[in-house]
């Protein structure tokens, strides 16, 4: 197994695969939702003007989450 | 008449759908969650009448926020004899999964693909006949925009309606799960004897969200967990799940996570990628829109485009109008003469109603009638999520909501409207602060006020082409002071009345669409323009009656306006205006569209001059009774910031249910303008400008 990354450190253009989700409460439903379940595969398409938030590509959608949430997402 | 529920994603196209079916002109939004409140409307087929029923925009209908609640309670509980998923084509997969729960929760249901055009552009192939089959329910594909492919749509809704509930795929959870759903559905069954769906009835008490409960309880109009052999039942099936180890939290995941599977199972084969680059052009779009070299400048520029575009547009059509106006009144007037009307009569109806009227109708109409289109034609192009993600970080730093943003972008159209439309932010302390701040961005009926005394005092009414590009770089200017105040007051609120941090937040970026002109035109102008102006006119013309009898009915040597005016007046100096001007904004409450025209209509009763038609006048009017350039800003920053109208205030007092919060939200803006207005009289006596 490939080492553990958070899903905001992935740069634009990169990709990823989910492992596990740490955030609790409403936005871990929220993001299971988006279809971030294990094993989905998440591309960064890029960042906002300020930084934060930054989009994702996940499941045919671009969905932008910031990085105290995306942080708490780990891939590899 | 049969009840059918309108469900789907966000941004699926969802009202099209409703409005081409219903023939209803409902306003369609590009961004998520925009149809709050049920919207309804009745259609007929060849077989049928039906009821449809616009449920908002939701993915899911299991988690917690207020329109997936609405969206669920209705599913659950009006019982609806069918229900039409709308899909996303260009993203199926991921709208499967609303599908999916809808199917385990109604027994008819039609899936409706719409957006084909869109996919197909992309290179996007959906075998729907094999969909089909899966599912077991029917599938149509629509281009909403053209009414003919709903054709099909309304025969395969027929056809379901005479045809027994399908025997419909069902999702199959993870073996502990189905083995617990088991022990609890036939117990459920046997004790409710409802319609519910026992199976979607048990794995929701096994998750045991709460809310759901009370609605459940007071449905069945009894407590179902006091039911001793429901409870009983229910906890064998905990201590089975218990025991293979799988706590409620891990229950939640695997129950969401199975749906999202089964979704990327049965996408398998029947959605077709032809050509891998189909994204190539959204993403291009998006790296200058949202890039960081240029998304801040082009966000700025397509301000002003908009502002420079609406100015320039408007001037013919504003004379043309005026002059029209002018010569009816003229007829008016003689007409009443005519037939030998009081003199009294004449100036309360011709001098006071109409002329306030027709001055509305000239200087704000076509302002209105070129800006709303405009910005509906971004909306529709789905820019408006792109300036919602531009402007996230700002507003994080004033630990507030990026949605905010889009509050603000219907702020332009109508602060009532934004208002309403804070409603999209989860947080309610993030809700609050958006409410309380979003007559920070001038509303269209100030577009006008803003626009004239910018083109009178500070460009200059003749001078072509690059007047009006400085016009529309100067109201830019304007509303990024706006803007600008709304963090400002966003962030004091934050470590004050409103104390918090900044909650979760995700945000869909929709594809960009090309934007349907001809649509938007029709729709923006008879829906909005004619009803934000049919909303001034009325109170345009009760307003300059009243404002003839003050300045006709004299107490002592003065009218009652003049009387007005004079004790107004040391207050309004101090603001760098007059009494004039303030009593303007006090009878503009109901409708800021008719400021500026009271501002004149009160100088013309001092009998100044006699009429007021084009932008010369206007100024020569203003001249003449003391502004300065001094004057001008003070009254445009005050027009700025000053209390919302009663329609946003009332507006305001609905949503949060607070008169408190409503006093807040004239409060913090009028203090704001008193203080900016001050200020900037002060300095500018102090330096010997005024």
């Amino acid at each position: 197994m490939e080492y553990m990354h958070r899903l905001s450190e992935l740069a634009p253009g990169q990709q990823g695969r989910v492992k596990a989700l740490l955030s609790t409460g409403s936005i871990r439903r929220r993001l299971l939702d988006i279809g971030l379940i294990e094993n989905t595969t998440v591309e960064c398409i890029g960042r906002s003007p300020g930084g934060d938030p930054s989009a994702y590509y996940i499941r045919g959608a671009v969905i932008a989450i910031r990085s105290a949430d995306s942080k708490n997402i780990l891939i590899e | 008449m049969k009840q059918i529920a309108l469900a789907g994603n966000p941004n699926v196209g969802k009202s099209t759908v409703f409005n081409a079916l219903t023939g209803m002109h409902q306003h369609t939004g590009n961004w998520p969650g925009k149809t709050v409140a049920l919207a309804q409307g009745v259609f007929s087929t060849a077989a049928h009448r039906y009821d449809l029923v616009d449920l908002p925009g939701t993915y899911s209908l299991m988690a917690h926020s207020a329109e997936e609640e609405v969206a669920r309670n209705y599913l659950c509980f009006e019982e609806p004899d069918a229900a039409v998923v709308v899909c996303d084509a260009t993203c199926l997969e991921r709208n499967l999964n609303l599908v999916l729960q809808t199917m385990e929760l109604c027994p008819k249901v039609l899936v409706c693909i719409n957006l084909m055009d869109e996919a197909k552009r992309k290179g996007i192939c959906i075998d729907s006949a094999e969909l089909s089959k899966r599912l077991g329910v029917p599938v149509v594909e629509t281009v909403a925009q053209k009414k003919k492919s709903l054709k099909t749509l309304c025969e395969r809704l027929d056809r379901m309606m005479e045809s027994s509930p399908p025997c419909s795929y069902q999702v199959r959870y993870d073996h502990p799960l189905e083995e617990a759903a088991e022990l609890l559905t036939p117990v459920l069954a046997d004790r409710l004897q409802t319609s519910l769906n026992p199976r979607w009835l048990a794995l929701r008490l096994l998750e045991g969200e709460e809310t759901l409960l009370a609605e459940l309880n007071r449905y069945f109009e009894r407590d179902l967990l006091a039911d001793q052999v429901i409870s009983c039942a229910l906890e064998t099936a905990r201590t089975r799940l218990a025991e293979a180890g799988i706590s409620a939290e891990e229950l939640k995941d695997r129950l969401v996570g199975s749906v999202v599977t089964a979704a990327e199972e049965l996408c398998r084969g029947v959605v077709l990628v032809q050509q891998e680059g189909y994204r190539c052009l959204d993403r291009k779009l998006d790296r200058v829109l949202t890039g960081r070299r240029y998304g801040y400048l082009v966000m700025i520029g397509l301000l002003a485009a908009v502002l420079w575009l609406t100015i320039t547009g408007a001037n013919y059509p504003s004379s043309l109008l005026s002059d029209a106006l002018l010569w009816v009144e003229e007829r008016l007037n003689g007409l009443l003469v005519y037939w030998q009307a009081p003199e009294w009569l004449i100036g309360a109806l011709v001098q006071g109603a109409f002329r306030v009227l027709s001055w509305v109708v000239a200087v704000m109409l076509p302002p209105m009638a070129i800006f709303f289109p405009l910005f509906t034609l971004l909306e529709d192009a789905g820019y408006l999520p792109r300036i919602a993600y531009n402007l996230d970080k700002p507003f994080q730093k004033c630990r507030a909501c990026g949605k905010q943003a889009l509050t603000m972008c219907m702020g332009f159209g109508c602060n009532a409207v934004g208002v309403t439309g804070c409603r999209i932010i989860d947080s309610p302390r993030e809700r609050m602060i958006a409410i309380l701040t979003n007559s920070f961005v001038p509303c269209n009926g100030r577009f006008p006020t803003l626009i004239t005394l910018i083109t009178v005092f500070f460009v200059g009414v003749q001078s072509g082409t690059l007047g009006s590009v400085w016009s529309a770089i100067l109201l830019t200017g304007i509303i990024l002071l706006g803007i600008l105040a709304t963090f400002g007051v966003s962030r004091l609120l934050s470590a004050t009345l409103l104390k918090g941090t900044p909650s979760s937040f995700t945000l869909e970026l929709p594809p960009y669409r090309k934007p349907q002109v001809g649509k938007v035109l029709i729709r923006s102008i008879l829906d909005r323009t004619l009803f934000v102006l049919g909303r001034a006119a009325a109170v345009a013309a009760p307003a300059g009656l009243i404002l003839w009898l003050l300045a006709n009915i004299t107490v002592g040597e003065l009218s009652l306006l003049a009387h007005i005016a004079a004790f107004l007046d040391p207050f309004g100096k101090l603001l760098g205006m007059d009494g004039a001007i303030l009593i303007a904004f006090v009878l503009g409450f109901p409708a800021n569209e008719i400021v500026l025209p009271i501002i004149l209509m009160i100088y013309l009763s001092r009998g100044t001059l006699s009429e007021a038609g084009s932008l010369l006048e206007i100024r020569e009017i203003l001249v003449a009774n003391g502004w300065t350039s001094v004057t001008a800003l003070c009254t445009m920053l005050f027009s700025l910031f000053h209390w919302p109208c009663s329609t946003t205030l009332l507006t305001v007092r609905k949503e949060t249910g607070s008169w408190g919060w409503t006093a807040a939200a004239a409060l913090l803006p009028t203090l704001l303008g008193m203080a900016v207005c001050f200020i900037i009289a002060t300095l500018t006596k102090g330096l010997g400008l005024l």
